[in-house]
């Protein structure tokens, strides 16, 4: 008999109190009671939507199914057949947007918890299988993927299946692209981005780090050195400024500094090389999930009080409810209806050795409202004339979105970009290139982790078809 | 892994390493840097190119130890490993079509100067070399700068070697001369090379800098390394990893670039103390 309770089995979770000052991560994860219970609300729908829902189509009924027999390493490798990163899209994939928006028990109250199962399943085969995957007998052709974040990674895996030698290009030092250097520690810990990598390594994928295409190699000698198709998944580029005065003040950072200094770099650790602004008021502006992951990141690392200063309303907010939610548990203030427009210095005009002059000390904001809706129905804020007020700050993050980078492009003759900078490419990934491939943020802008994995595999098997002809 | 081919001290605080890290020195030009990390868990540091071989597939870097991780770089041997070494990052000094160049290096900044100067000698530019030291024990390089320049003015700011005083001066002395340059090339620390913007002001002559913030990546994700440029009027945020490190002399604002360079000051500072008495045990 199906489970036919209306709400999903709650995420056992750090207390809000607790995890707000510790690195470990927020969710606890099913149990296997739990996981029996919550897989048996699924009513296995023959049209099966959630799996349309899903930008890498994971047969979601058969892996549950596979739960309720309570064979949790079979359900693993349902998943495995789709989705070369199941432990990492259980964790930050926005289900509620995709696979469980269109579950037939989101009709009638809440959607099954796939999100959790999967998460459940991926870490169960963690702890309970040594086993590595097999290689896999190569085809002798070559392809070469750029970037070792969830787009790569994602490509690379479905590749190194069919056959393919592939090489993973990474210019940092560690694999793992926005997994490693953006997503915190307490979402995603690095353990479990490092064994998704090291299992692509067993598989036979080569991860070459420190290289930069479009510096150390260019796509062209990529081709040269045998290469016969490329995939680019380089990411999203420079950090976007509001242009406001102030923004150059020591205490100010790009969102994409911040928490590269703490995730990357490990300024979370005791006793960091790297340093990182710590303790004090911290204003983060903008509205997504990387401000709220930069704001969760500030409070952990021991700030007094941390805000959110976005200028439209809650409703607007593009973060992930569940990452809003988090982050209002764990105490983050949301100023939201405001707008910074300046950056105000700290000066003794008495002591020009004080350390902290040249320090940002305040945020100058103007109150804003909704007015009429904009292109996208978004209603757009205006500012309320004659509201300036000052909210004081020592450190500011700008978590306002990215600019593409500019490497690839400067140095990839043959290669179209559109008026953002994204590489343009067709429905099958293709870019105006012959034998290259893109997809992810280098080609949309700053997106979801699980776009930037769909984009990969979309690409794999297009590269596939590509050298099959 | 990146291999330490080569280790020589330039003076007490200057060490010059060969790492054999082919795929960079097949590219490197004068201007470009590299990043690496000294071992697992440590930090990220730019340093320019100071020259390569192609042919054996090594790439010179000069370093000056002033913090912790310059510190543990210096007590590696040759045969040694550092963990990375990634470049080569930003763009290359743009020498095209010059044909008279004065260069204005100070202290270590003459590393990266040099290959410049050599560059532009290669090519059969006339090249002035001005480079400074704050005392005789600091000099490095001078033989090198010698054999690649048409003049040479070597300037101590204690007048213990060379002419005493800071490179402006015989930079101004040439201006009031007569003498004129198709191009001024200053390298070295962010206050010399403001003076040195500053005395080309009056000249007209175009004066490029070369800049070297805080970074982290080097590949244009951060931001870090940002700085603004004044241009026509406008205020314009650039980025020294991909747009620079050299940049127009006239457009920095280089009271925000010195400031910015000192955020992490105090934390340094401690780092630094803590990896010499780290070491002091050891030894």
């Amino acid at each position: 008999m199906p489970n036919m309770s209306l709400a999903k089995n709650p995420m056992p979770s750090q207390d809000p109190q607790i995890r707000a000052r510790n690195f470990d991560e927020v969710a606890i994860g099913y149990s296997e009671d739990i996981a029996l219970d919550e897989a048996q609300r699924c009513l296995h729908c023959k049209n099966m939507p959630c799996v349309e829902g899903c930008p890498v189509n994971v047969h979601i009924p058969e892996f549950i199914d596979k739960i309720k027999e309570g064979d949790f390493e079979g359900a693993y490798q349902i998943i495995r057949e789709t989705s070369s990163l199941p432990a990492v899209c259980g964790r930050v994939c926005p289900q509620e947007t995709q696979c469980e928006s269109k579950c037939t028990r989101g009709i009638k109250g809440e959607p099954v918890g796939i999100g959790r199962l999967e998460r459940f399943v991926a870490d169960w085969h963690r702890d309970h299988t040594e086993q590595k995957p097999e290689p896999v007998p190569s085809n002798g052709h070559k392809v070469a993927v750029v970037g070792s974040g969830p787009s790569g990674l994602t490509c690379a895996g479905d590749l190194v299946k069919l056959g393919y030698k592939v090489t993973v290009f990474e210019a940092l030092h560690t694999a793992g692209g926005v997994l490693v250097y953006g997503i915190p520690e307490f979402r995603l810990p690095k353990k479990i981005v490092q064994q998704e990598v090291d299992n692509l390594i067993a598989m036979g994928v080569d991860v070459e780090t420190n290289v930069v295409i479009g510096k150390t190699l260019t796509i062209d000698e990529l081709f040269e050195r045998g290469y016969e198709a490329v995939y680019v998944g380089s990411g999203a580029g420079l950090p976007n400024f509001m242009g406001i005065p102030g923004e150059s003040l020591k205490g100010v950072y790009s969102a994409n500094e911040f928490l590269t200094r703490s995730n990357l770099m490990k300024a979370y650790l005791d006793d960091p090389v790297t340093p990182i602004m710590k303790g004090g008021n911290v204003a983060v502006v903008g509205g997504g999930n990387v401000a709220m992951d930069a704001a969760r990141t500030a409070l952990r690392l021991g700030a007094d009080n941390v805000y959110i200063v976005y200028r439209r309303s809650e409703q607007e907010l593009p973060a992930r409810r569940e990452e809003v939610e988090h982050a209002k548990e764990e105490g983050v203030i949301f100023k939201l209806l405001n707008n910074p427009v300046e950056l105000i210095r700290y000066n003794n005009p008495d002591d020009r050795r004080d350390p902290k002059n040249g320090f940002v000390t305040g945020m100058k904001c103007i109150r804003m409202e909704l007015g009429e809706p904009d292109e996208r129905g978004r209603r757009r804020p205006v500012p309320v004339e004659g509201s300036e007020f000052v909210i004081d700050v020592d450190t500011v993050v700008m978590a306002i979105g990215t600019s593409p980078n500019p490497l690839i492009k400067n140095t990839t003759a043959g290669l179209e970009v559109n008026g953002h900078g994204g590489i343009i490419v067709d429905d099958s990934g293709a870019t105006s290139k012959e034998g290259v491939f893109a997809g992810g943020d280098a080609v949309t802008g700053a997106a979801t982790v699980i776009s930037a994995m769909g984009a990969g595999k979309l690409a794999a098997k297009s590269i596939h078809e590509y050298l099959s002809k | 892994m990146y291999k330490i081919v080569e280790k020589v001290s330039l003076n007490p605080t200057v060490t010059m390493m060969q790492i054999d890290a082919p795929l960079v020195a097949a590219k490197a030009e004068p201007g470009q840097f590299i990043i690496l990390r000294v071992d697992a868990d440590g930090e990220r540091i730019p340093l320019t190119v100071a020259g390569c071989d192609r042919e054996k597939g090594t790439v010179k870097i000069i370093f000056q130890i002033v913090g912790a991780t310059t510190e543990k770089l210096n007590h590696k041997k040759a045969g040694d490993f550092i963990q990375d070494f990634v470049g080569p990052l930003g763009v290359a000094t743009d020498l095209e079509g010059l044909r008279k160049v004065c260069i204005v290096g100070g202290g270590v900044g003459c590393a990266i100067a040099l290959p410049i100067a050599q560059k532009l000698h290669r090519l059969g530019a006339s090249v002035t070399s001005i480079i400074g030291f704050r005392t005789k024990d600091l000099l490095i390089l001078e033989d090198e700068f010698r054999a690649c320049s048409d003049e040479l003015i070597v300037m101590t700011d204690d007048g213990s070697y060379g002419r005493e005083g800071n490179v402006t001066v015989p930079l101004k002395e040439l201006f009031e001369n007569g003498e004129t340059f198709d191009e001024v090339i200053t390298i070295g620390p962010l206050i010399m090379m403001k003076f040195v913007v500053l005395a080309c002001q009056p000249t007209g002559i175009p004066c490029t800098v070369s800049m070297n913030p805080i970074m982290i990546d080097g590949t244009g994700m951060c931001g870090g390394c940002r700085l603004t440029l004044n241009r026509d009027g406008k205020k314009i945020t650039s980025f020294a990893c991909v747009d620079g490190p050299d940049f127009n002399g006239y457009e920095v604002d280089f009271d925000e670039a010195m400031s910015r360079g000192t955020m992490y000051s105090a934390f340094e500072r401690h780092a630094y103390e803590e990896a010499c008495n780290l070491f002091k045990e050891v030894e």
